[in-house]
């Protein structure tokens, strides 16, 4: 036993921990933080490494997020690494930074715990403020667990800092079921991550007096559209960067990671796409019911911007029925953001499958595996040349 | 142990049910187990009735529900039993554990269910004997080691010491009081096959 305590790989640790950790590691120059339930963690971890003196990072608190995403937004402009967390509200408070970091070019990595956004007043997760940044020009990460959020933050600023890229990264974990859970997790030795990410040196920065730019000036009908062109071409390089930084992370840490897991996909007749926390519930259940002789597999997008749609038609290429899970609402009536988009990126395949959607767990609603098994077998009724469900859109255990 | 082996905690605010869960998950990943350890989210308001979960197995976890169906139910607080449904989902041989300082047999009457079985132990007067206040969480997990038989009970007292040192660094007496406390309660539970 005493020798088994000694060799364990792997910590427990919770989802804020984790990525407080991951935090420590990268040890970035600036952190500007203004806390907010349930990532507040993140940030009081983070301070007692810095007052410890664990690193040497200049730590801001603000008075707000909007505040907390401009010092982000001077200090990556001034020539540093710079990272932040929030989550819910504290994100929409951010929302006009937020354009104007990925309008800049600026490489900020920030985590977002994924709460409900008011009203009414909640705590509890869903998707609802990172769904609502989605077009805001930054890269979308979703992590399963407190092992991927780890990772996937790391990853995060080599992703968001490759010339080619040149964006902002967010890194999201399901608030509560992961930013408060306990789990085992394998952290990489602080030198490891140093070299992973390596020093930071941009290429042009405010504070190079030999080279002096101008940064976030007008730019009017003359070169404004250009410029959000170019935004996108950093949004369409980085597809092939993150799969080269997952390729090298897996060199250091054994783990693999791609734009979206398939779970048991090979002859799967009917799947599920579902981000964050959830996947794991659901891919119990395609491991129970395959046990009976069900042909089902699991999709799990983990990078959400830029969209991998063609990499994931290609994958649902021959499979029956998809039903897409949605943690958020878009109000556009026609089904949750996952869904539209992804039911977009299946249009042009043949057969097309049917696809469904399923809104669930706002507010934090609860899910269970009986829930999934009932998506499941709903696919699996489906008949062949079906392309519409009906209902289209399925509110997963509402009282109505 | 193929299965996963779920445990519901019930208490109050400020009796540690969250610290319970999550002491118990780290004691647990550090004898090598798979392990999840969360409390039921909410506003914590002290002596408002709470809740908190383990799950512990030799496989990778998959599951993010809440625990509906726990192998073992640890109640901090007598009181709960009548306002809380503290059997809910406990199935036939569920264990439930309850910290009392009466016999199995009377809390067996309150509960009114049949088909599990029924263990009590005095938590309070141990912490209150070991650490000098009434701390009752870390002793229930004694107690539940000696009913779930989930881990070895040495490995699980060596990771414990090794968690509680880590958490009350340069408090010798409280990690001690605690372990003491632990140990009493592995073995003064008392019920149905104890």
């Amino acid at each position: 036993m005493a020798v088994a305590v000694a060799l364990q790989k792997k910590v427990a640790m919770t989802g804020n921990e984790a990525v407080a950790q991951a935090m420590r590691q990268i040890e970035p120059d600036v952190v500007a933080a203004y806390p907010i339930t349930p990532a507040t963690d993140i940030v009081q971890y983070f301070s007692n490494f810095v007052a410890n003196g664990q690193v040497k990072t200049e730590f801001v608190t603000t008075e707000s997020e909007h505040s907390a995403m401009s010092a982000c937004v001077g200090a990556s402009a001034a020539g540093v690494r710079a990272m932040t967390a929030t989550a819910s509200n504290g994100l929409a408070l951010m929302w006009e930074v937020l354009y104007i970091a990925s309008g800049m070019r600026l490489p900020l990595v920030m985590t977002v715990v994924n709460r409900a956004l008011s009203s009414p007043i909640n705590i509890h997760c869903d998707h609802s403020d990172s769904m609502g940044a989605r077009d805001a020009g930054w890269i979308q990460i979703y992590s399963e667990n407190t092992q991927e959020a780890y990772d996937n933050v790391i990853q995060a600023i080599r992703i968001a800092q490759h010339p080619k890229v040149l964006l902002p990264v967010m890194v999201m974990l399901d608030g509560f079921i992961i930013s408060h859970a306990m789990e085992n997790l394998e952290i990489l030795e602080d030198g490891d991550v140093k070299e992973f990410i390596g020093e930071y040196r941009p290429e042009r920065y405010l504070l190079d007096a030999d080279h002096p730019i101008t940064i976030g000036a007008l730019d009017l009908n003359d070169y404004y559209f250009e410029h959000k062109r170019q935004q996108v071409e950093g949004l369409l390089q980085a597809r092939k960067v993150i799969l080269e930084v997952a390729g090298d992370y897996q060199r250091v840490s054994g783990r693999s990671y791609g734009l979206f897991e398939a779970y048991r996909m090979e002859d799967a007749e009917a799947a599920i796409v579902v981000m964050s926390s959830t996947a794991g519930t659901v891919r119990t259940v395609v491991d129970a019911m395959r046990k009976e002789g069900h042909r089902i597999g699991l999709i799990k997008p983990r990078v959400f911007r830029p969209f991998p749609a063609r990499d994931l038609a290609e994958v649902l290429r021959g499979v029956k029925a998809v039903a897409v899970m949605d943690r958020s609402e878009s109000m556009s009536t026609a089904g949750g953001p996952l869904f539209t988009e992804l039911r977009s990126a299946i249009y042009e395949l043949e057969p097309r499958p049917l696809a469904a959607d399923y809104i669930f767990g706002l507010g934090g609603r609860d899910i269970y595996p009986e829930d999934v098994c009932g998506i499941f077998q709903r696919l699996l009724a489906a008949k062949p040349g079906d392309i519409c469900s009906d209902p289209m859109v399925t509110y997963l255990g509402v009282r109505e | 142990m193929a299965k996963i082996f779920e445990i519901r905690w019930h208490g109050r605010g400020g009796q540690g049910a969250k610290t319970a869960a999550l002491l118990l998950a780290e004691a647990a990943s550090v004898a090598g187990k798979e392990i999840q350890g969360f409390p039921e989210y909410g506003p914590e308001r002290t002596g408002a009735p709470v809740a908190s979960f383990n799950r512990i197995s030799d496989q990778p976890i998959g599951i993010r529900s809440a625990v509906t169906h726990p192998d073992v139910v640890v109640v901090l607080d007598p009181t709960l039993i009548g306002r809380v449904d503290v059997t809910s989902g406990l199935g036939n041989g569920g264990a439930i554990i309850v910290n009392t300082n009466g016999p199995a047999s009377q809390i067996r009457t309150r509960l009114k269910v049949d088909g599990i079985r029924v263990y009590t132990v005095d938590a309070n007067q141990i912490s209150l004997d070991t650490l000098g206040k009434a701390i009752p969480n870390t002793p229930m997990m004694g107690a539940l080691m000696r009913v779930s038989g989930i881990l070895d009970y040495e490995d699980f007292m060596l990771s414990l010491r090794v968690q509680l040192t880590k958490k009350f660094k340069g408090k010798e007496t409280i990690v001690e009081g605690n372990l003491r406390a632990v140990e009493r309660a592995y073995q003064e539970v008392q019920g149905d096959d104890l």
